[in-house]
């Protein structure tokens, strides 16, 4: 066997298994009784994201995913679940009721139904072919020249949201 | 390795965020929820940009991340104000809008 196929099986091997874990990981985020525990169980989903994203070769989107996402993100989740003195540790008043979750369940449901016939009819089995790194100096050369315009956007919709965010929280 | 691999990833992860928005009552599991709708969908760009051999999936995965990074600060300044004015996150019992 070449050096190639078995790189292909490393890749597959490593993708359903960081696959499983994700997964597992998100049904945890919206099914467990603890609000903290649902915070560390998105941790485990987003730097198993990072990971796929290493396999997809994005190098520096994987670091910025564990930057933003578990650096920034969890944190200000727990910074919430403190200030709103969310109860600790178990509790059955975190869910809807029977009947929104059958809705929930059934909505999910055939969300993914569609959502996976339409994938299995537009890419049935197209393959990615040899793998490109795509190296960070790429992707700062493409931010600042073709997308130099919306990301001066997104810097003025990060401000916008900094001062909405300090205008609703503060206390007057 | 097929592109549908990570598509059907994303969707899944898609689907179960807009289960845990439909079911969960505590806003701030229900900020958690969309945080994981808004990450499934970086998988497909970056999928699409390595199946393209192309780095605008890339950048739009960085805008992606960026967005979130917005909404959930303002999201969570929110459910802060609703805690501050109401004692609760329910988000049942935010019906100052019904008819």
């Amino acid at each position: 066997m070449t050096f190639a196929a078995d790189l292909l099986i490393a890749q597959n091997i490593a993708f359903y298994m960081i696959a499983a874990m994700m997964i597992f990981g998100a049904v945890k985020v919206v099914t467990v009784k603890n609000m903290v525990h649902a915070a560390l169980w998105l941790v485990v989903v987003f730097g198993a994201m990072a990971a796929q994203f290493i396999l997809l070769a994005a190098e520096f989107i994987a670091v910025t995913q564990v930057l933003v996402y578990i650096g920034a993100i969890v944190v200000l989740f727990l910074f919430g679940i403190m200030l709103t003195r969310a109860p600790m540790g178990r509790s059955d008043e975190l869910d809807n009721g029977p009947s929104a979750k059958i809705v929930a369940i059934v909505v999910g449901a055939v969300l993914a139904g569609v959502l996976g016939f339409a994938l299995w009819d537009g890419f049935g089995d197209d393959e990615f072919g040899e793998f490109a790194v795509q190296r960070t100096a790429e992707v700062s050369d493409s931010i600042f020249s073709t997308y130099l315009i919306p990301f001066e956007v997104i810097s003025v919709l990060l401000l916008g949201a900094l001062i909405g965010a300090i205008v609703l929280a503060r206390r007057d | 390795m097929l592109i549908n691999q990570f598509l059907f990833l994303g969707a899944v992860l898609f689907c179960i965020g807009v289960y845990g928005v439909l079911a969960r009552r505590n806003g701030v599991l229900v900020l958690m929820s969309i945080e994981l709708i808004l990450n499934s969908v970086n998988i497909n760009l970056i999928a699409f940009g390595q199946l393209h051999k192309d780095v605008s999936g890339q950048v739009f995965a960085l805008f992606i991340i960026a967005v979130a990074a917005a909404e959930v600060g303002v999201g969570l300044a929110i459910v802060m104000m609703l805690y501050r004015n109401r004692r609760s996150i329910d988000i049942d019992e935010v019906d100052l809008m019904k008819g």
